[in-house]
């Protein structure tokens, strides 16, 4: 095979360069998202079973067949869900992400996402804030009407205020984000605050109450993550672009489900390379120990494949008191992924770099060659069932999904030197 | 050739684990500290996979400037 993989990188690198996320819509994940049914969970990370999902991700599920109302207790919806009549599948096959746990379950309400030429979507659910959520495993009444609200005012009220808004481009927006401190992962202050400027008008537009319009803009309000759900499926969208480009070495995507981290890259189609989920090292809520902490978690590390998060932490200092660290180890972050991606963002610059494009395109060569992990910051989740969330901090992904895919990458294409 | 060497300032070339250098600065030791890692972390298993990419990519190149 005469393939040039330092070309096909260069193409990969160029497609996610051009692709253009726009915010299109809201719908209902069963009418919207790809292959979805009802009796069918959607889950952050690579594929898992049932019988392998950790405390977090399995209190989710259980909490989403309540609020499907396929169960009608904590411990009814735990016996269904180890039974074949409930069907799971990684979101990440069904051109989605999910935060965390990241289940999606048919009547949920989701973001949709285009290209701006048309063409290709993404999905992914609206984020609940922090705390006691389903995303961190919790399933309390608390948890389910907080859902059922976001279900019945919030995403009417945002899906016909979009209409009325003007275009809102998710890659500019992340752009200006990253200049006003943000990192889109673990701080998404400024991209919250720039999304409610441009829908606010509009939500006020609309003929819902008056009080559900209040509602609606004080939960965005009160919730500094709320773009969190948005800068995820626009990377998605923009990745996607590089998939699957023959013979290149381009990381597509890297997830977690709590048990696996798993990786995928754009010349080796649609095959899954995992190893452990690893501990995340950082700053706990008070009352809570890294006994506590569940391994590492959620489909949110698709910011870092798209140069943002722990590749972009220059640009966010402050986060460092979320995640923990200094503000020279996030300068050093940055630093230290140029050594492992081929490109430059030209979209997202940082601005203590003499506004220096984020290290774009994860190179499995290089990873492989200099030893040299991806950087991600991330939430933890408590590993037991029905907790939600601990703390945050910094994470690697295990090496071994890296070497796996060098093997099936010289297996595919060069096994005979 | 150590007779030369003893008596004389030492300058140190650091390479690989950074703490090396930091305690040689704080005796006011001259000291580069170079971060230098051995090719996919020692592991030969991994070097030798890097190295058949490395062969097909030269063929492919010469292959490529032959046309």
């Amino acid at each position: 095979m005469l393939i040039d993989i330092q070309q096909a990188n260069a193409n990969a690198i160029a497609a996610i360069q051009a692709s253009q996320p726009v915010l299109k819509g809201i719908g209902t994940a069963l009418e919207v998202v790809p292959g979805m049914k009802k009796n069918l969970i959607l889950h952050a990370g690579p594929p898992i079973t049932w019988e392998r999902m950790s405390g977090p991700l399995r209190g989710a599920v259980m909490g989403a067949l309540i609020y499907e109302g396929l169960a009608n207790t904590p411990e009814e919806a735990e016996k269904l869900a180890a039974t074949d009549k409930i069907e799971y599948s990684p979101w990440h096959e069904h051109d989605g992400v999910g935060p965390m746990a990241g289940v999606g379950t048919a009547s949920m309400p989701v973001w949709i996402l285009e290209e701006q030429k048309g063409g290709r979507k993404t999905f992914c659910t609206l984020n609940e804030g922090l705390g006691k959520v389903l995303r961190y495993g919790a399933y309390s009444e608390e948890v389910i009407t907080r859902l059922k609200w976001m279900e019945t005012v919030l995403a009417p009220v945002l899906k016909a205020a979009i209409p009325l808004a003007p275009e809102i481009n998710l890659k500019n927006m992340i752009a200006q984000a990253l200049q006003m401190g943000d990192e889109v992962h673990n701080r998404n202050k400024a991209a919250t605050s720039l999304l409610i400027r441009e829908l606010a008008p509009a939500i006020v537009k609309t003929s819902f109450p008056e009080a559900d319009k209040a509602r609606v803009l004080e939960f965005m309000h009160s919730n500094d993550h709320f773009f969190l759900n948005l800068s995820m499926p626009a990377a998605k969208m923009m990745l996607q672009a590089a998939e699957w480009i023959e013979g290149s070495t381009i990381v597509t995507t890297m997830c977690r489900n709590g048990t696996d981290f798993g990786i995928r890259v754009a010349g080796l189609k649609e095959r899954w390379f995992t190893g452990q989920a690893q501990i995340v090292k950082g700053l706990l809520f008070p009352g809570f120990s890294e006994e506590d902490c569940n391994p590492d978690i959620g489909d949110s590390a698709i910011t870092e494949t798209c140069g943002l998060g722990g590749f972009s932490m220059a640009a966010a200092p402050a986060i460092v008191k979320f995640v923990g660290g200094t503000v020279n180890d996030a300068m050093n972050f940055t630093r230290k992924m140029y050594e492992i991606t081929d490109g430059e963002s030209q979209a997202f610059q940082i601005p203590n770099m003499e506004f220096r494009g984020s290290p774009l395109g994860i190179n499995l060569l290089k990873v492989c060659e200099k030893n040299l992990l991806p950087q991600i910051n991330t939430g933890i989740a408590h590993k037991k069932a029905g907790v939600g969330q601990v703390g945050a901090g910094l994470v690697n992904p295990p090496l071994k999904c890296f070497e796996d895919a060098l093997e099936a990458y010289v297996e595919k294409y060069c096994k005979d030197e | 050739m150590l007779k030369d060497f003893f008596g004389k300032k030492v300058k140190v070339i650091n390479l690989g684990i950074a703490s090396f250098a930091e305690d040689l600065r704080k005796q006011g030791v001259e000291t580069i500290h170079t971060d230098w890692r051995p090719p996919a972390g020692g592991n030969k298993k991994i070097q030798a996979l890097l190295d058949k990419v490395a062969s097909w990519q030269s063929k492919v190149k010469s292959a490529k400037g032959a046309r």
